[in-house]
């Protein structure tokens, strides 16, 4: 509760918060098809129709309402987002701390492979595995999370190295407290503030590569929708309907925008260094 | 061990590593080789054809063995022949690769520009509305995908002034420069657009870091003009963050570049990546992702070298 309090507090939480609830209750709605129309549906008269009370944010190509296709396509990408953030999050946390902890050759090796992996543009990362497992939403999940993965390592490595030296945890280990509940009590829960910030940064991050794979065509997949998309399909109409370009461009960096100015916040809020004014 | 050191070891291993990455990820494509090259033409060959091509191109070896002779061949300049072109693929990527590297350049240029003066500016007026106009802005541009800026930039041409951007056929800078850079501008603003926004944030906050120490009240209380103290004493210092930002950005643009070069039209190295996979072109994918690879690598292994040259403490061995 006193976390919601100081971000709602803090001027761009109070924002980014707001929008990233929006955009959720948007997603949730749009995957259980609780829109103004069907999205898939073919409304074949009124192809390329201009916003009207009927169809809020106009018809494209085919007769579909464009809302109905955003709220649907934010939920893909929502789902792309959350799902790989979620896989890269417990994937580069579990090798973090295993390798803080462990030390040794198992560190090398973990930190090598994440070398490796940070050798990468992340976009050319994220082709590269395409390329080998074919286009798909799926594989985008894949492919976000495998590239985020590395980032996830070092920002719970560094830290964990850290408390790892720390007297308290010394102090557990001649408690006779388990690696376990050491590993998961002293340290995880301490990594939490530095998690959050990554995490939310990383799903604006995500978002953006979403979007980008399927402007390529390598993202989701027709008929199924996604904001990345519906641009690609604006793009020779934008002259004639203006508005198969505007909504999803704005849906895109409204949402990215969202994560952005929360993350800001949370890192604010949880980073004492940062913190302008001491309490 | 010095910081430089280590750095300059583990390079190649981890282009090693990288190496084996891009070559093992190709074998897990789905089939074997031969029939990724000849697709449904590949049913027609009998058992010995296939045999012969398995030796041909040495893939009836162990995978190790594979390896290593691809390795030594990659060493050489040899990235394998592309499919689709009937040309060595290191050929095709030096042919796309100096437009790929004009646009990474130009869009560098256009965010220094655009991010440099806009983050002391914002820096110098803390809190003040124009330093939130600076940062709402800044931080809309990081918000907003490079292709989405791209279509806009389209968009408001078309709508506004009945034209669109140059596509088509591609001026290289040495043929007709003027041509050439009417070309690339839009392309390099487009890329560009995120970029100026991070050096904006980024110098913004190195400058208020700077700007609160100890050295910059001396010079102020003796009397050193504003300006002066902004841009001769602080600026400099503050240049260090952005300095690292702006190599890893570069090499970012490197890759990043695909959207725009496919928005655009432009033959560079990311749409030859993208082609590349769409028409399943395997050694010319595993090319490029090498090349592109190699060239951030180096790009951020240089971004070090300048970063130690920059401040000594990284040198001793402190920073860490």
């Amino acid at each position: 509760m006193s976390m919601l309090r100081a971000i709602f507090s803090h001027s761009s939480g109070r924002i980014g918060g707001t929008i990233v609830v929006i955009y959720v209750v948007v997603a949730l709605l749009g995957m259980s098809g609780i829109t103004p129309h069907n999205p898939l549906q073919q409304f074949r008269i009124d192809r390329l129709h201009a916003p009207n009370a009927a169809y809020w944010m106009g018809t494209d190509l085919f007769g579909r309402d464009v809302a109905s296709r955003l709220m649907n396509g934010i939920g893909q990408s929502f789902l792309v987002a959350f799902c790989s953030v979620a896989i890269a999050t417990v994937a580069g946390t579990v090798l973090g701390l295993t390798a803080a902890w462990f030390g040794k050759a198992w560190d090398g090796l973990v930190m090598r492979i994440m070398d490796v992996l940070l050798a990468f543009p992340a976009i050319l990362l994220a082709l590269l595995i395409i390329a080998v497992v074919g286009p798909g939403t799926w594989t985008s999940v894949a492919a976000i999370a495998i590239v985020y993965t590395p980032i996830f390592t070092r920002v719970v490595r560094g830290p964990a190295l850290s408390i790892k030296a720390r007297e308290f945890v010394d102090a557990a280990r001649t408690f006779g407290s388990s690696r376990r509940y050491i590993l998961t009590r002293h340290l995880l829960l301490n990594l939490v503030a530095p998690l959050t910030v990554q995490v939310t940064l990383a799903l604006a991050w995500s978002l953006l590569t979403e979007a980008g794979l399927s402007f390529l065509g390598l993202g989701t997949q027709p008929p199924a929708s996604s904001l990345g998309l519906m641009l690609a399909d604006s793009r020779n109409l934008m002259e004639n309907a203006p508005w198969l370009l505007i909504f999803p461009a704005v849906a895109i960096m409204i949402s990215i925008l969202g994560f952005n100015l929360l993350g800001d916040a949370l890192r604010d809020i949880l980073d004492p260094k940062t913190r302008r004014s001491a309490p | 061990m010095s910081y430089l050191a280590r750095r300059l070891l583990t390079f190649p291993l981890v282009m090693l590593g990288v190496s084996i990455l891009v070559f093992v990820a190709i074998r897990l494509v789905p089939g074997d080789a031969i029939t990724a090259m000849l697709g449904t033409e590949a049913g027609l060959l009998t058992p010995a054809q296939r045999a012969a091509l398995s030796a041909y191109f040495g893939i009836d070896k162990p995978i190790l063995v594979q390896y290593w002779s691809w390795l030594l061949g990659v060493l050489q300049g040899d990235l394998g022949i592309s499919v689709i072109h009937g040309k060595p693929a290191l050929t095709i990527i030096l042919e796309r690769f100096p437009l790929t590297l004009q646009l990474a350049l130009m869009s560098m240029c256009v965010a220094l520009l655009v991010g440099l003066p806009a983050g002391v500016f914002a820096a110098t007026r803390n809190e003040k509305i124009s330093d939130l106009a600076v940062r709402i802005f800044a931080m809309i541009g990081q918000s907003t995908p490079n292709f989405v800026v791209g279509l806009l930039i389209i968009y408001a041409l078309s709508a506004g002034f009945g034209i669109l951007p140059a596509m088509g056929e591609f001026t290289p800078f040495l043929t007709d420069p003027l041509r050439n850079l009417g070309q690339m501008i839009l392309p390099a603003i487009t890329l560009g657009f995120a970029f100026a926004a991070s050096v904006t944030r980024i110098s913004r906050s190195a400058m208020l870091d700077v700007l609160s120490d100890d050295y910059v009240r001396t010079a102020r209380s003796k009397g050193v003009p504003k300006r002066s103290v902004i841009w001769r004493h602080a600026l400099p210092n503050a240049l260090i963050p952005v300095v690292t930002l702006s190599g890893v950005e570069f090499g970012y643009l490197l890759g990043g570049a695909v959207l725009v070069e496919q928005i655009y039209a432009l033959p560079g190295l990311g749409r030859l990546v993208l082609e590349a996979i769409l028409q399943r072109d395997y050694a010319l994918v595993q090319g490029c992702v090498l090349f592109i690879a190699f060239n951030f690598m180096v790009v951020n292994l240089l971004v070090d070298l300048a970063y130690v040259t920059l401040d000594p403490r990284i040198r001793l061995g402190e920073g860490n």
